[in-house]
């Protein structure tokens, strides 16, 4: 994976609550048995229309949200199930972050193993976000800061979630490493 | 220290305790696999060079993708489209090359990965259990700390049979009193979401307490259990009591004789001692619980099925959700049109379910133009059921009788609703499209999902049941 250091984006805004991974991926797309291209299929029902031609009025095919890295999104976001295709499809369609007021705990486990900074901000500020809809923001997980333009705040990850995204190293490694510890318990509780 | 059930699972599994800058390394006792989340976590092990560490704490079955109608003549199974097929193909390979037990279709023991978990007695207490599936919840209604995890996580249990965890904190929903006649356990949970919300249960396991938990069967328990992440919480717990070893016993992986006396010694230790502090609690009575249905788009978005839906007061995801499945604030669900009903899912897809469901069906039909789908949640229900004879009075009423699969709960396998069409399903969720694009889901438990079959509009059960009394 590559190091997950600070990026500079526009926003994209999603003012929506307890938007579920039904919604990012619906489940017939979950047929797949590789994580490619799921991007095509990001928040499909919300994007196509019946006969899958994208609606002109939903944010993800404006022009405004072309080249967004940033999705602001409202509170819960990422409820439901615990499909992993859900960060693949956003990573995939181009996201590197998604802020909301809290997100679902699977969820957000899953974004982080896959390079998609799960952000937790407080109301004010989100309100702010979603008020600058389409403004830079600047991310700096090194700081783990979120500013945009003269607002900054700081938000917390899980601290070896983030050590695994600034080095660009993942969970599985490290827990090969614990092999030692994990024979002694197997054999402890045998 | 006085410690709650979560704390004393927590502690057992502790392969690494945590730090400040390092996660807890858990081990995990059972990993449960199905065809749509686990063919990228293969993928891994395969690009790494690595095995299943322990295939014998592993065991697959398939069930989203698997149509639930039977093979033809040939064997030849109506798969919804070819990447079906091919997923469950992948599956079969899968579990050949890393040698992982596969329950697969046309199997005695083929279902809902949440259904024979416990049918095979691979579900016991005091277990760690792994799926990636957000309803592996389910198997907390024995004691067991069970969570759904992503496809990475998948990948790192088949690796090293742990995985990285943060303390959870500890949720009681105490419930006391006793559900009234008419009422089931899926209005409970229903009736404990509403209250705590979508995700009033975030960053928490959940445990079940009281009267009202202890009066419930296991199969029940389950149901509770089911729909634990629809409240945010990953897990959700009850204490192994009496009822649980009752149901385990015999069963083909239980422990069995002196090692089963053993286990049973040692399950009765897994409850939260009488002092011990949870982070949060909440308390609701179960004599006031009515039949529950849901009128938006969330699983907390849910009322008595006599209640009248609640005006949003102007909030936007709200506004949204009432829009979106066609009602109005201020009126009554009752006599809203049905298209169709599904009676299925790992949340009632039991013999139970299927018997209350059957209950308000015997003897009527299924009204004009509804189509019901019951699909029973595994092999082993399925036989049951028919020993029984309930499939009669579902094919009798006009209803249709299923293979067991996930089916139209997330309507992956071809069974799925129109769009603007209404269901009414004993499922776990009324998310937009999630049992076809553009359908409308209103959840509820089996009684009243049977009585919307029999009278085509959102119906009170126990008033059905009361017409029918009268007239004998």
């Amino acid at each position: 994976m590559q190091p997950f250091k600070q990026f500079s984006s526009k926003t994209v805004t999603l003012p929506v609550d307890n938007i579920d991974t039904d919604q990012i991926i619906p489940a017939r797309f979950l047929k797949v048995t590789d994580k490619k291209g799921l991007g095509a299929h990001a928040f499909a029902d919300w994007r196509y229309n019946d006969q899958g031609q994208p609606k002109p009025d939903f944010v993800l095919n404006s022009n405004a949200a072309k080249g967004a890295q940033v999705l602001v999104a409202g509170d819960n976001f990422g409820c439901g199930s615990s499909r992993e295709h859900a960060p693949w499809a956003l990573v995939d369609f181009g996201f590197k972050a998604v802020i909301s007021t809290s997100i679902a705990d699977i969820f957000r486990n899953n974004a982080l193993k896959n390079g998609l900074l799960p952000i937790v901000v407080d109301k004010t500020f989100h309100s702010y976000l979603m008020e600058q809809a389409g403004q830079e923001v600047q991310i700096d997980l090194e700081a783990n800061t979120i500013t945009c333009g003269e607002t900054s705040r700081s938000f917390e990850v899980e601290r070896f979630a983030r050590y695994c995204l600034l080095n660009g190293l993942d969970q599985l490694e490290y827990l090969l490493k614990s092999q030692n510890e994990i024979q002694a318990y197997e054999e402890a509780w045998a | 220290m006085a410690k709650t059930l979560f704390e004393k699972l927590w502690e057992r599994h502790l392969v690494k305790p945590e730090t400040d800058e390092l996660p807890a390394v858990m081990y995990i006792d059972l990993q449960l696999i199905h065809e749509v989340t686990s063919p990228q976590a293969f993928q891994v092990l395969r690009d790494r060079g690595l095995k299943v560490r322990c295939p014998q704490k592993t065991v697959a079955t398939m069930d989203h993708s698997t149509p639930s109608l039977p093979p033809d003549a040939n064997g030849t199974y109506p798969f919804v489209d070819e990447m079906a097929e091919a997923q469950v193909r992948k599956l079969e390979q899968n579990c050949e090359e890393f040698g992982i037990t596969l329950h697969a279709m046309g199997g005695p023991n083929q279902g809902i990965v949440h259904v024979i978990g416990p049918e095979l007695g691979l579900t016991l207490p005091g277990k760690t259990i792994v799926c990636g599936d957000s309803h592996t919840s389910t198997h907390g209604a024995f004691g067991a700390l069970a969570f759904g995890i992503g496809t990475s996580e998948v990948a790192q249990v088949m690796a090293t049979q742990c995985l990285l965890q943060r303390k959870a904190k500890t949720l009681a929903v105490n419930l006391s009193g006793k559900l009234q006649p008419g009422v089931s356990a899926k209005d409970l949970i229903l009736a404990v979401i509403a209250k705590i919300g979508v995700n009033g249960g975030t960053g928490h396991v959940i445990e079940y307490r009281g009267e009202a938990i202890r009066a419930l069967s296991m199969e029940e328990r389950m149901t509770v259990c089911n729909m634990s992440i629809e409240g945010g919480a990953r897990a959700g717990l009850i204490a192994p009591d009496e009822v649980t070893f009752n149901y385990l016993k015999g069963r083909e992986h239980a422990p069995k004789g002196k090692a089963w006396d053993e286990a049973v010694a040692d399950w009765k230790t897994l409850v939260s001692d009488e002092d011990a502090v949870f982070d949060q609690e909440v308390f609701l009575n179960a004599d006031e619980i009515k039949p529950m249905i849901t009128y938006g788009t969330n699983p907390g978005m849910a009322i008595a099925i006599t209640d009248s839906v609640p005006d949003p007061r102007g909030e936007a995801s709200t506004v949204k959700a009432l829009d979106y499945m066609g009602v109005e604030a201020g009126a009554s669900l009752l006599g809203k049109a049905v298209d169709v009903v599904f009676i299925g899912s790992c949340t009632n897809s039991r013999l139970s379910d299927l018997r209350e469901a059957a209950q308000v069906m015997e003897g009527r039909k299924v009204a004009d133009g509804v189509r019901v789908l019951v699909v029973p949640g595994s092999r082993f229900i399925k036989d049951q059921a028919e020993r029984e004879g309930l499939h009669h009075t579902f094919l009798n009423a006009g209803a249709e009788w299923r293979e067991p699969s996930c089916s139209m709960c997330i309507a992956m396998n071809g069974d799925r609703i129109q769009a603007g069409q209404v269901a009414v399903s004993t499922s776990n969720r009324n998310f937009e499209g999630r049992q076809g694009a553009g359908g409308r889901t209103f959840l509820a438990g089996p009684a009243t999902a049977a009585a919307a079959a029999v009278t085509g509009v959102i119906t009170d059960a126990r008033t059905l049941q009361e017409v029918q009394h009268a007239t004998v």
